[in-house]
C-alpha cells in the first residue's frame, strides 16, 4: 500500500516473565492501515491486541520492550523529538480506553479532562477547545451537550463516559485514533448507541482508526480490515467481508463459532416438573425502609418465578434491572421487604442467619468474578475442603478424595488442588468457583453473570460444563446474565427484568420468534449480528414517543424508551399481563397482533 | 447556574462537616471526663506537696479545704468544666498563679517551634515522598527508603544527643541550650531554633514522606494515570494536576497526625534543649501534682489534636467531588 498511513513491520514486544526470563508476548507482527480506514485487531485476552495498539503510541505497559519498525504519518518508534511516537500521544495519535469509568480522573470535571490534550499540545485556545468539545458532544448524541462537561465522572453513566472519552480522543483532530474495547463494559442496548455515535463521528472526521476487540460482530460494524490474533501472532488478515464470509484460518472459525454459543442440551427438563424453588411477589431494595415498607432505593417490585427440579431458568436485563438482586434475595444475602422464597414448598427465612444448614446447602450461589470470590491466600484444595467440612463434616483423606472427584467433575486435573487461585487462568478460576458451589451438593445453583467476564471461547466451554453438570447431577440453575444469546443457549425458561419489574416470562423457544415485549425486542435486536450492514444509523431511542417523560412506578417502567407506546393508554394506566399464543406472558398494553408487526 | 442549585450543592458537605464538628466537641467532652478522673487517681496530694513533710495533718486539711480539694468529685468536675468553658482553668496549686497566665507564657513558644518544624518538614516530606513514588523501584527510591526508614528508627534523644555533640561540643556552631533572648535578632533566632527544629524534623519528615509515597503510589496504579500519560500529560502535570488531588485525603490525615505530634509530643526535644514549651510544662505539673495545670495542658493537647484532624477531614471532604456533593 503506497498511501499507508500506519506501517508496522516485524513488531515484537517482550516483557519479563514470572520466572525473570524474557517473554515475547507479541511476535513478529506486520500490518498497514491506509488513511481514513479502520483496522480491527481481534483476539481473546492474552492475544496481544492491546499491547500492539499501545505500541503504536510507543507505550509499553510495565516496562515492556518494543522492537521493530512502526511508522504513523511521519513519526516513528525511535524518532527523535516531535517525530517520535511518544511525542504524538494525545495529539496526532489518541486513545479511547476500555473502561471510561476508570480512565477518567474522579476528582476533575469532565470538560477539563476532555480539552486537556488540546491545551497540553497547544492545538487550540481554551475557548476554542471548549467550543469544539461541545460540537463533538453534540455529534456523539450526548444529552445536554452545553453543560454535560461540567459534571464529574461519577455523575455520568458508562455509555456517556465512553462517548465523552471519544470526544477527548478527537479534540486534537488526530491522524490515528485507537479504540481499545470501548464498548465491552457496556450493556448491549447502550453499546448500539455508542457504536452508532462512534461510527458517525469517525466518518465525519475522516480519522484513521485501530479498533481492538474480542467481538467479531462489533468489529464488523466498525472496521474495513481485520487482523485476527492469537498468542501474539497473526492468524489471518483480510478485509471484513472476506473474513466474515470465508474465513480460512481455523482459529478464526473457532472465534466465529464461539460468538454464537450452542450448548448440546440433552433432553430439556420435562414440562412442569415438580417446583423446587419458587419466589412469590418479591419487593426488595437498598437503603433505609420507610413506614410504608418501601426501601429508599427500591430495586425489585413484585417479581415471581419458579424453578422446577433440574430446570434452568434464565434472568436477563441490563445493568440496574435488579437481576443480581434476585439472586441475593434467594440466597438470603438481602432481606426482601415483601414476598417469599420457598424451597420444596417450605418457606425460607429472609436472611442466611435464619436458615438451617441443610437449607443453605441446597441453595448455592456463584458470583461473577472468581478473582474476588476466591480467597487468594488459600489453595484450591483448602477452598473446596472448607465447604466439604462445613456441610458434610468430611475431612482428612476422605476430603482429599472428594476434592479430586470435584476437580474431575469440572474437568480440571487433580494436581490443581495444591495450587493457589492466582496461578490459574480465568476459565480455570471460574471452574473452581463453580466447584465450590458443587461441593455442597446443592439442588439449585444461582449463577450470577458467571460467564460475563470470560472470553467467548472460554465462555462456550463453561456453558458446556454447566449443561453437562445439569445432565449428570440433575442440578437446577437460576442463570443470571445480560446476554440473551448465552441465556438462550442454556435455559428452559427465561424471565426478562426491566428496572425491577418482570416484563416478560416464557419458554426459551418463545424468544426465537415475535411477538415479544418491546423491551425484549430491543434486547434481542441490540445484539450485533455478524454482517457488516447490521448497524442502523439511526437510534431506536429517537423513535420513542414518550422519550422526554420521567419514569413512574405506577405506569409501565419502559414507557420512556418504548417505541410503540400508545398515547392516552400507556401514559395513564398500568399495563396488564397478557398471555401470547407461544405461551409467553408479557406486561404490555399492545396486543399480540400489534406486537408481531 | 442559578442560586438555588448552588446552595444545595454545598448543603451536603456542610452537613458532613457540621457533623464532624459536633463529634469533635463530644470527643472533647469525653476526654475532659477521662482527664479529670485519671488525674484524680494519681498518687500524692497537692496540699501535702506544697506544705512539705513537716506540716501537721490540721494544716494539710485546712489547705485542702482552701483549695477545694475536700469537695466531692462531681462538684469539682462541674466547677472545673465551667472554668474551662469561660477560659479560666483555675489557679495553679504550686506556682500560685492563674493557670491561664502560665500557659499564655508557654503557648507561643510551643506554637513557634511547631510552626518552624512544620515549615521545614512538610515541604521536605513532600519532596522526598513524591520523588520516591515517581522513581518507584529504582535506585533513588531505594536510597530514599533506606534514609527515611533509618530516620524513623532513630530515637529522638539519640538524634538530639548526636546533634549536640557535633554542633555544640565539637564544632561550637550552635548553643546546646535553646535560650531565646527578648527581641532576638534574626541570627540569634536562627541559632536558638536550629537544633530543636532539626531534631523534630528528622522524625516527622520520615513518617510523612513515607505516607506521601504510599498515597501517591496507590494512585499511580489507577487506570486514569495511564490514560493521562497516553494523552501526553507530562510528569509534573501528572503528579500535581492528576494524582495529588486524588491523594489529598490520606495525605492531609497523615499531616494532621505529624503536626499534632509537633505540638504535643516534643517533650524530649524540649527537655534536652531546655526549651520552655508546653510539653515540659505538663511534665513538671505531673511531678509537682499541680492538677489544674496538668488538666489544662492535657485539654489543650487534645483540642489541638481534634482541631487538626477536623481540618484534615474537612479538606478531604472538599477535595473529593463525591463527598463534596454529598
Amino acid at each position: 500500500m503506497a498511501d499507508a498511513h500506519v506501517e508496522v513491520r516485524d513488531l515484537c514486544v517482550t516483557v519479563r516473565g514470572p520466572d525473570g526470563a524474557p517473554l515475547r508476548i507479541v511476535d513478529d507482527i506486520s500490518f498497514d492501515v491506509a488513511r481514513g480506514q479502520m483496522l480491527a485487531l481481534i483476539g481473546e485476552s492474552g492475544s496481544g491486541k492491546t499491547t500492539i495498539a499501545l505500541s503504536l503510541m510507543g507505550h509499553g505497559r510495565g516496562g515492556a520492550a518494543i522492537s521493530g519498525d512502526i511508522r504513523v504519518g511521519d513519526a516513528t518508534l525511535d524518532g527523535v523529538g516531535a517525530r517520535s511516537l511518544a511525542a504524538q500521544r494525545g495529539h496526532r495519535i489518541t486513545y479511547v480506553a476500555q473502561s471510561a469509568a476508570a480512565a477518567f480522573n474522579p476528582s476533575r470535571r469532565v470538560i477539563d479532562q476532555v480539552i486537556e490534550p488540546a491545551l497540553i499540545h497547544r492545538t487550540a485556545s481554551p475557548a476554542t477547545a471548549r467550543q469544539r468539545a461541545v460540537e463533538l458532544f453534540r455529534a456523539l448524541a450526548l444529552p445536554n451537550p452545553e453543560t454535560i462537561g461540567s459534571r464529574y465522572p461519577h455523575e455520568l453513566s458508562g455509555g456517556q463516559l465512553q462517548r465523552l472519552m471519544a470526544a477527548m480522543a478527537l479534540i486534537t483532530k488526530p491522524d490515528l485514533v485507537i479504540f481499545d474495547e470501548p464498548t465491552t463494559a457496556l450493556d448491549v442496548t447502550t453499546q448500539v448507541e455508542v457504536l452508532q455515535a462512534f461510527r458517525r463521528v469517525v466518518r465525519e472526521q475522516g480519522a484513521t482508526g485501530v479498533y481492538v476487540s474480542h467481538d467479531l460482530a462489533v468489529v464488523a460494524q466498525m472496521a474495513d480490515h481485520i487482523l485476527v490474533l492469537n498468542r501474539g501472532r497473526v492468524r489471518e488478515q483480510n478485509d471484513v467481508r472476506t473474513i466474515l464470509e470465508a474465513p480460512t484460518d481455523d482459529y478464526t472459525k473457532t472465534l466465529m463459532a464461539a460468538a454464537h454459543p450452542v450448548v448440546a442440551v440433552a433432553a430439556p427438563a420435562a414440562r412442569a416438573p415438580e417446583p423446587l424453588l419458587a419466589i412469590h411477589g418479591i419487593f426488595a431494595g437498598y437503603g433505609p425502609v420507610d413506614k410504608a415498607g418501601r426501601p429508599a432505593n427500591p430495586v425489585l417490585s413484585d417479581v415471581s418465578l419458579t424453578i422446577g427440579r433440574g430446570a434452568a431458568v434464565g434472568v436477563i436485563g441490563e445493568s440496574g434491572s435488579g437481576k443480581s438482586t434476585v439472586a441475593r434475595v434467594v440466597a438470603g444475602l438481602l432481606a426482601p421487604t415483601a414476598g417469599q422464597v420457598t424451597l420444596d414448598g417450605e418457606a425460607l427465612a429472609q436472611t442466611v442467619s435464619g436458615r438451617t444448614r441443610e437449607q443453605l446447602r441446597r441453595v448455592q450461589i456463584v458470583f461473577q468474578n472468581a478473582d474476588v470470590a476466591l480467597n487468594p491466600a488459600h489453595n484450591v484444595g483448602d477452598i473446596l475442603g472448607r465447604v466439604l467440612r462445613f456441610y458434610h463434616g468430611v475431612s482428612g483423606a476422605e476430603a482429599g478424595r472428594r476434592v479430586a472427584q470435584l476437580l474431575d467433575l469440572i474437568r480440571l486435573p487433580a494436581g490443581v488442588a495444591d495450587r493457589r487461585c492466582g496461578e490459574l487462568s480465568g476459565g480455570q478460576k471460574q471452574r473452581v468457583n463453580l466447584a465450590r458451589a458443587l461441593a455442597a451438593e446443592p439442588d439449585v445453583i444461582l449463577c450470577d453473570e458467571v460467564t460475563s467476564a470470560l472470553d467467548t471461547v472460554v465462555r462456550g466451554a463453561i456453558l458446556d460444563l454447566l449443561a453437562d453438570l445439569r445432565r449428570e447431577l440433575g442440578l437446577a440453575y437460576l442463570f443470571i446474565s445480560h446476554d440473551i444469546a448465552t441465556v438462550k443457549a442454556l435455559c428452559d425458561d427465561i424471565v426478562v427484568l426491566y428496572k425491577g419489574t418482570r416484563v416478560e416470562s416464557g419458554r426459551c423457544e418463545s424468544y426465537s420468534t415475535a411477538p415479544f415485549h418491546p423491551y425484549t425486542d430491543l434486547l434481542i435486536s441490540s445484539v450485533p449480528e455478524m454482517r457488516t450492514d447490521w448497524l442502523a444509523d439511526e437510534s431506536f431511542r429517537n423513535s420513542a414517543p414518550f422519550a422526554g417523560m420521567n419514569e413512574q412506578p405506577a405506569l409501565c417502567r419502559f414507557l420512556p424508551r418504548c417505541p410503540v407506546a400508545i398515547s392516552g393508554r400507556c401514559d395513564t394506566i398500568a399495563p396488564p399481563l397478557q398471555s401470547m399464543a407461544a405461551g409467553n406472558i408479557i406486561l404490555c398494553h399492545r396486543t399480540e397482533e400489534e406486537l408481531a408487526r | 447556574m442559578s442560586g438555588a442549585p448552588a446552595m444545595s450543592r454545598w448543603r451536603g458537605p456542610l452537613r458532613l462537616i457540621v457533623k464532624r464538628i459536633g463529634l469533635a466537641f463530644l470527643t472533647l467532652f469525653l476526654v475532659s471526663l477521662v482527664i479529670f478522673t485519671i488525674s484524680g487517681l494519681l498518687p500524692g496530694d497537692a496540699a501535702q506537696e506544697v506544705l512539705g513533710q513537716s506540716a501537721t495533718p490540721e494544716q494539710v486539711a485546712a489547705l485542702r479545704h482552701e483549695m477545694g480539694l475536700d469537695q466531692p468529685g462531681p462538684v469539682r468536675y462541674a466547677r472545673w468544666l465551667q472554668g474551662i468553658l469561660v477560659g479560666d482553668p483555675g489557679q495553679s496549686l504550686v506556682a500560685n498563679k492563674p493557670v491561664a497566665d502560665i500557659i499564655a507564657e508557654r503557648l507561643p513558644n510551643t506554637l513557634t517551634l511547631a510552626a518552624l518544624a512544620a515549615l521545614v518538614s512538610v515541604p521536605l516530606a513532600f519532596l522526598i515522598g513524591i520523588a520516591s513514588a515517581v522513581a518507584r523501584g529504582r535506585k533513588l527510591d531505594r536510597a530514599l527508603n533506606i534514609l527515611t526508614l533509618s530516620m524513623v528508627a532513630l530515637p529522638e534523644f539519640l538524634v538530639a544527643t548526636i546533634a549536640v555533640l557535633v554542633f555544640a561540643v565539637k564544632l561550637l556552631w550552635l548553643p546546646s541550650i535553646a535560650l531565646i533572648p527578648k527581641d532576638p535578632t534574626l541570627a540569634e533566632f536562627v541559632r536558638a531554633y536550629a537544633m530543636p527544629v532539626m531534631v523534630l524534623t528528622v522524625g516527622v519528615v520520615a513518617q510523612l514522606a513515607r505516607m506521601v509515597r504510599a498515597a501517591i503510589i496507590a494512585e499511580l496504579d489507577r487506570p486514569y494515570v495511564e490514560m493521562a500519560q497516553l494523552k501526553g500529560v507530562g510528569r509534573s502535570r501528572l503528579i500535581f494536576r492528576h494524582v495529588l488531588p486524588n491523594a489529598v485525603g490520606p495525605i492531609v490525615n497523615a499531616m494532621a497526625l505529624s503536626l499534632s505530634y509537633l505540638f504535643g509530643g516534643a517533650i524530649i526535644v524540649e527537655t534536652i534543649f531546655s526549651y520552655p514549651g508546653l510539653a515540659s510544662l505538663m511534665v513538671n505539673a505531673v511531678t509537682s501534682r499541680d492538677m489544674p495545670l496538668l488538666q489544662a495542658c492535657a485539654m489543650i493537647f487534645c483540642a489541638a489534636y481534634l482541631l487538626l484532624v477536623l481540618i484534615a477531614d474537612t479538606v478531604a471532604i472538599l477535595a473529593n467531588p463525591r463527598l463534596r456533593q454529598g
